[in-house]
């Protein structure tokens, strides 16, 4: 077994060889002995501790400026290019921003979890991301099945909104909304029923309020990804949203992921946020 | 005016100048959203054909907003050089098309016309240019303006260095401002997107661009890219700044929406000319994007290439030094995919530089579009074809706090090399006091920020 470390050492090694043009053949006899247990995620490397430029004049003041910025900076190049490692991560995050993007949460997901599913008005992903407009509304067939089968009029109305990133939804919502719902049982708050809005934006929370009427309605929205990550949730509060509310009386709780607000947190958080839209029966800019 | 046309036995009508406007566009998913785009592709044919025979004159008497009714159409009017427009009034949009691609019209010829004409003659020729017409068209215009030093001669490919930051760390900012500068970039403006758009962190990044540029004695422009009357204010207050940005809209409406009208714009350059720390004359700086007045619903049903072009003719009275309209920023509901935001790229660069402005792209995409790092690799290469000023430059083309991806800080070196390019001329001379140039090329050293920081 090769420790991280030591194959850590490997490869800076050999970055520092193919800075000077040279390719260690020794390299390459050894990575045939690597077990797939000891292969190194290449998307797993912390770019704020890597610098790839060879003899820099200040390696010391290069690296602790380095801590300061998640930008992708001291990453050397080839020629005027790109070094492959750096493209090939570029490449890896980009990947991982489209995936949750133009993929759909799976249905197997929201079956597991156990709550209703609707759509908006869009039928797919690509009428989606050209209709704005569409995927704020619901028709008229998903409020009849939100009539029937939720709570009129809860207090507190938590929806799923697909909204841009699928893989945020898939890795932050359910824990987020599980810790939300504690959160409020603490305070005697009783949810409605939680549905999931297949390629809803998050407007389609003010078309669902108008049909069930809660005093609060609360989404979790996929956010738009960044490189930096994919998984990234928003939440969307409002206090008797409607469809003519402005966006000002939205309250946003943004970044809910691993590397901002962890979900499990975020949930308690929004619950106390809930609250205080309660007592206070306002939400966005006027709450104090 | 002829506002119908016969093709392949169908008869094709159209509802006044505006609706053949948007339906001879290029197809842009903007347009459909509005609900004015040609249905099909022979429509937008027959509408190409219906436009190429409107006269100049029928375009300036038909603004694409009443002039009683937007300041934008007014200012694009009432600026018009009469004398130039009588000339050019009885052509029409294929005549002017053919004229400004032949070989007997010079680039003072069409800098000259530039004053002779409104944005909507703009936005109708270019509906009538292939993409090859658009590069070739606008590399025949020269455009210069000066701050500290001219952009635009020929031969030259400026860059701004965008050093953003997702929390205005001053730290990360400048180790992000040394990289960008040691591979080329930031001979058109060091201009941060602030996070926080307030005047005490918005001076403070302006003071230490202004320290760096000093101590370094780096001959270029400085700027921070907040809202205009946060930048004069912090302006007022002391803070060096050598140019004012805003972005802006091509109507009133839309003008609204990002909070300024023309008098604030004169407000302030007469604020830059007087307290501004730059040489001038050209202390603006402006932005641009299709599709943003549908999106602040301030279109007034006009198609988003002509409010686009009317952005520039707004853009043209206040003697900017540089534009650039951030093309592939605002999503696929307005431009869907990689082929749409190229298009749209060498329209709003020829429109531009036909305003007679001094152009430059953000050649960017989001994460929700149908584009990638490729396509906009593609796109730098035919605008520095087309003799584009500037592109922005970032590291590794991420932007960590628009969450975008443009041209990257190597994609500086690597244009210029392969285009025969030169940065801005006493910018190139710094680089090689500095040793990131040698003999016209990055030195051994370019690349390492940490040469500033010994």
């Amino acid at each position: 077994m090769i420790s991280e470390d030591r194959i850590k050492g490997i490869i800076e090694n050999v970055l520092r060889e193919m800075g000077s043009g040279e390719i260690s053949t020794d390299l390459r006899t050894r990575e045939a002995t690597v077990s797939d247990d000891d292969i190194v995620d290449f998307g797993a490397t912390d770019l704020r501790k890597q610098l790839l430029v060879p003899n820099s004049a200040n390696e010391e003041a290069y690296l602790k400026l380095k801590e300061t910025t998640p930008a992708r900076l001291g990453i050397w190049r080839a020629g005027p290019r790109y070094m492959t490692q750096t493209q090939l991560r570029f490449r890896a995050d980009h990947a991982s921003a489209q995936d949750a993007v133009f993929n759909s949460v799976s249905e197997e997901f929201i079956k597991e979890w156990g709550i209703l599913e609707v759509s908006s008005k869009c039928k797919d992903k690509d009428e989606f991301l050209t209709r704005p407009d569409l995927g704020r509304q619901i028709n008229d067939e998903t409020a009849e099945i939100l009539r029937k089968n939720c709570v009129n009029k809860p207090k507190v109305q938590i929806v799923i909104v697909e909204g841009l990133s699928s893989t945020a939804i898939e890795v932050n919502a359910r824990d987020t909304f599980e810790s939300l719902t504690q959160g409020l049982k603490g305070h005697g708050i009783e949810g409605g029923t939680p549905f999931f809005i297949r390629n809803g934006r998050v407007p389609s929370m003010d078309s669902v309020s108008e049909v069930l009427q809660p005093e609060v309605t609360v989404a979790l929205v996929g956010e738009r990804p960044g490189l930096a990550t994919s998984e990234s949730l928003s939440c969307y509060i409002a206090y008797k949203a409607s469809t003519s509310i402005p966006e000002s009386a939205r309250t946003v709780v943004s970044n809910i992921h691993q590397m901002g607000t962890p979900s499990v947190e975020a949930g308690a958080h929004i619950a106390d946020i809930v609250v205080k839209i309660l007592e206070q029966k306002t939400s966005g800019i006027d709450l104090k | 005016m002829r506002l119908k046309t016969k093709l392949f036995g169908t008869l094709y009508e159209f509802k006044d100048l505006n609706d053949v406007m948007a339906k001879a566009n290029e197809e842009k998913s903007g347009d459909k959203l509005a609900g004015i785009a040609a249905a099909t592709v022979s429509e937008m044919t027959a509408a190409k054909e219906v436009l190429s025979n409107i006269t100049l004159a029928d375009l300036r008497n038909n603004p694409a907003v009443p002039y009683e009714d937007d300041e934008v159409t007014r200012i694009i009017q009432d600026g018009v050089n009469e004398k130039i427009y009588n000339e050019l009034k009885n052509f029409t949009v294929a005549e002017f098309r053919e004229w400004i691609l032949s070989h007997e019209t010079t680039g003072a010829d069409l800098r000259r016309a530039s004053r002779g004409i409104t944005s909507e003659m703009v936005a109708a020729v270019t509906k009538l240019m292939s993409n090859l017409d658009l590069i070739y068209g606008a590399s025949k215009i020269k455009i210069t303006a000066h701050c500290n030093t001219t952009i635009g001669e020929d031969g030259v490919l400026a860059f701004r260095l965008q050093p953003n930051h997702t929390t205005d760390d001053v730290d990360g900012i400048r180790l992000s401002l040394f990289e960008g500068l040691s591979y080329g970039a930031g001979d058109a403006v060091l201009g941060l997107n602030p996070v926080y758009d307030t005047v005490e962190p918005v001076s403070n990044v302006l003071r230490m661009f202004h320290e760096i540029k000093e101590k370094f004695e780096i001959p270029t422009q400085t700027c921070v890219l907040a809202h205009v009357t946060t930048q004069m204010d912090a302006i007022k207050q002391g803070a060096p700044a050598d140019l004012i940005f805003q972005s802006i809209a091509g109507s009133e409406k839309g003008n609204t929406a990002f909070g300024l009208n023309a008098s604030v714009l004169s407000e302030a350059r007469d604020l830059m000319l007087k307290e501004g720390t730059c040489e001038g004359p050209n202390v603006m700086y402006f932005e641009t994007g299709q599709g943003s007045e549908l999106s602040s619903e301030a279109h007034h049903g006009v198609d988003q290439l002509t409010m686009e072009a009317r952005c520039y003719g707004f853009a043209k009275k206040y003697k900017p030094y540089i534009v650039n309209t951030v093309v592939g920023f605002i999503g696929p509901e307005y431009l869907y995919d990689s082929k749409q935001v190229i298009r749209a790229g060498l329209e709003d660069h020829f429109m531009g530089k036909l305003t007679g402005i001094s152009m430059g792209v953000d050649a960017c995409y989001t994460n929700h579009m149908k584009a990638d790092q490729n396509d906009i690799e593609n796109l730098s290469v035919l605008l520095t074809a087309a003799g584009c000023n500037y592109f922005m430059s970032i590291p590794h083309g991420d932007d960590i706090m628009l969450n975008y991806q443009c041209t990257g800080y190597h994609e500086v070196p690597s244009l210029r090399e392969t285009l025969n390019r030169k940065p801005i001329r006493e910018f190139e001379i710094w680089l090689e006091k500095m040793g990131i140039y040698e003999n016209g090329k990055l030195s051994k050293r370019a690349g390492d920020a940490s040469i500033f920081i010994k």
